[in-house]
């Protein structure tokens, strides 16, 4: 009933390994006492994810999520809970578009980038703060900047 | 009745195909395609014609302030205006309604009431937020009941001696829904109010006349109505133009100017500061002249045909919810969802299907949190799309349940949302 073509914008964009990871995530679900947990929302498509991580010497220890949204934006949150465990903080925040192309292997136009991009933004958004906090406590109380709230 | 076969025949890109399909498209709430006549027009004012307007008296720019002038005169005549001088070209209905809300606001004071609709536009709604904002007025809401109606039997409750503004639209672009704009009006005009109509939806797709409806005001597009982007009109009665300040200034908005003061042209360009949009607004007539060819009855006619055959094939389909009345109350979209698949999935297996619609919220973010969803896939239809386009949507949506609502994945969306 199609033609090649157009099986091919399908197939390609729901390939099997991405309606595995959207009907069966990995890592679904909620930690105690996660160092790391950052919500973001895509409020174009109403996409969103919870990450939370736990890290350990600067490593990403255990990685989990939840969320709710397209097919897409589910997977790629999926597989980079995979990714990331295992990974040093400095090579997580420096993970870029193009990394999570390579590994979620589509490619969602510039509409739907953004699907793809959502749980790996929360992730670095997520570590980003971790980090400051972390900083921030260990600095002399007198550099905390307190005194301006 | 129309011919959509043959009107097809005047749309260029209808021949395109997409993914080595044949392009449907039905998107038209987002905006129409445009017939050879409308590129046409444009060409000829770029090739032949092109000068600035209302300036020189060389001859090109008489011809064109010609054609820009007689555009005004044929958008008064389709919405049945009294002439030009209620009618103010502008970018888009967006900014024909920021320049109501800019310019009205001044005369509004603190507590004062302006009343909305629960189905508005993001256009209808922010520009009025910060008109309140200004004056320290209030906003209301006109509530829509389960079937996506206004609640009627609360009209004069929301609507009362303090609300000095009703803005509403006249066709929902998210629920279909063909909102009693007459209703409406008379109970503004019971309590003296203004009134606004956002005619985005309306205008392009069934026959509106400004006169039968009494409105102060109306806003609309024409690149929804076949015309190019970047014009939208403005219409205001006469004696309330007159009335209200402009709000962007410049060239061409003023009959006098002196290093410490102004004095406002003649309307409708006290309203149109700066050089406009000229090959737009010369497509917009063409637009207008293929339209009123047409017929807007007619228009509305088929797009009814359409609309209630989407919605006959689309109930069938399992787990589908159409949001919005019933076909009869409707203008020509469908919007609905696929339930447990995400909006962005469906638009996109259909649209390797060749089939575009639109997947989102619709600018309409309030609608869609009162309606607990976070968007909708909408299919909305106009003049040249026919009834075997509306099967092609159906057979797609068809596998997109099977492709994508698969049990497994109902367990994750039922975690997910725990």
């Amino acid at each position: 009933m199609k033609t090649t073509k157009q099986a091919d914008a399908v197939e390609e964009l729901y390939r099997e390994e991405i309606m595995d990871h959207y009907q069966n995530p990995r890592n679904f679900g909620h930690m105690d006492g996660a160092d790391v947990s950052y919500h973001d929302y895509n409020p174009v498509c109403g996409d969103e994810v919870t990450v939370q991580l736990k890290m350990e010497n600067g490593t990403v220890k255990e990685a989990v999520f939840t969320g709710k949204g397209c097919a897409i934006s589910q997977a790629a949150a999926s597989m980079l809970t995979e990714q990331i465990h295992g990974k040093s903080v400095k090579a997580v925040v420096t993970m870029t578009q193009n990394d999570m192309l390579e590994t979620i292997k589509i490619n969602p136009g510039p509409v739907r980038i953004k699907c793809v991009l959502l749980a790996l933004r929360a992730v670095q958004k997520g570590i980003v703060q971790y980090e400051a906090n972390r900083a921030n406590l260990a600095k002399p109380f007198s550099e905390k900047g307190l005194s301006k709230n | 009745m129309l011919n959509a076969e043959r009107i097809r025949e005047d749309f260029p890109i209808l021949k395109r195909k997409v993914y080595g399909k044949p392009l449907v498209y039905l998107d038209n709430a987002a905006t129409t395609q445009k017939p050879r006549q409308v590129i046409q027009a444009m060409n000829d004012y770029y090739e032949t014609y092109n000068s600035n307007v209302h300036r020189a008296v060389h001859r090109l720019s008489q011809e064109a302030t010609e054609a820009y002038d007689e555009a005004h005169e044929k958008v008064a005549s389709f919405i049945a205006a009294k002439g030009m001088e209620e009618v103010a070209f502008t970018k888009n209905t967006t900014e024909s309604i920021n320049v109501l809300a800019g310019s009205l606001s001044r005369q509004l004071q603190k507590n004062d009431e302006i009343v909305l609709t629960q189905m508005e536009h993001h256009s209808n709604i922010v520009p009025w937020q910060q008109a309140a904002k200004r004056a320290g007025a209030k906003l209301r809401f006109l509530e829509i009941d389960g079937n996506g109606e206004l609640k009627l039997q609360q009209l004069r409750e929301t609507i009362g001696k303090k609300t000095k503004i009703v803005a509403f639209t006249h066709v929902s672009n998210v629920l279909g829904t063909i909102n009693p704009a007459r209703e409406i009006i008379a109970a503004a005009k019971e309590i003296g109010a203004l009134t606004v109509v956002d005619a985005a939806q309306s205008v392009p797709h069934m026959p509106v006349s400004v006169k039968e409806l009494g409105c102060d005001f109306m806003a609309f597009s024409a690149h929804k109505m076949l015309g190019p982007t970047g014009v939208g009109v403005l219409y205001g009665k006469e004696e309330l133009l007159e009335k209200i300040e402009p709000v962007i200034y410049g060239g061409d908005m003023i009959s006098e100017v002196s290093f410490e003061d102004a004095k406002w042209n003649e309307l409708p360009w006290k309203f149109e500061a700066g050089t406009p949009n000229m090959a737009g607004a010369v497509g917009l007539a063409a637009a207008v002249d293929y339209l009123q060819k047409v017929g807007m009855e007619n228009v509305h006619q088929h797009e009814k045909i359409l609309t209630r055959k989407a919605m006959e094939r689309l109930k069938q389909i399992e787990d589908l919810t159409i949001y919005g009345p019933e076909a009869g109350k409707r203008g020509g979209l469908v919007a609905f969802n696929v339930n447990g698949v995400h909006t962005h999935d469906v638009s996109a297996i259909l649209d390797a299907e060749g089939i575009a619609v639109r997947g989102g919220h619709h600018c309409t973010m309030p609608l869609a949190r009162l309606l607990g969803i976070p968007g909708t896939t909408r299919a909305s239809f106009y003049l040249y799309n026919t009834n075997e386009e509306i099967d092609k949507l159906a057979d797609a949506l068809e596998m997109v349940t099977a492709k994508m609502n698969k049990p497994a994945m109902t367990t994750t969306q039922g975690k997910a949302a725990k």
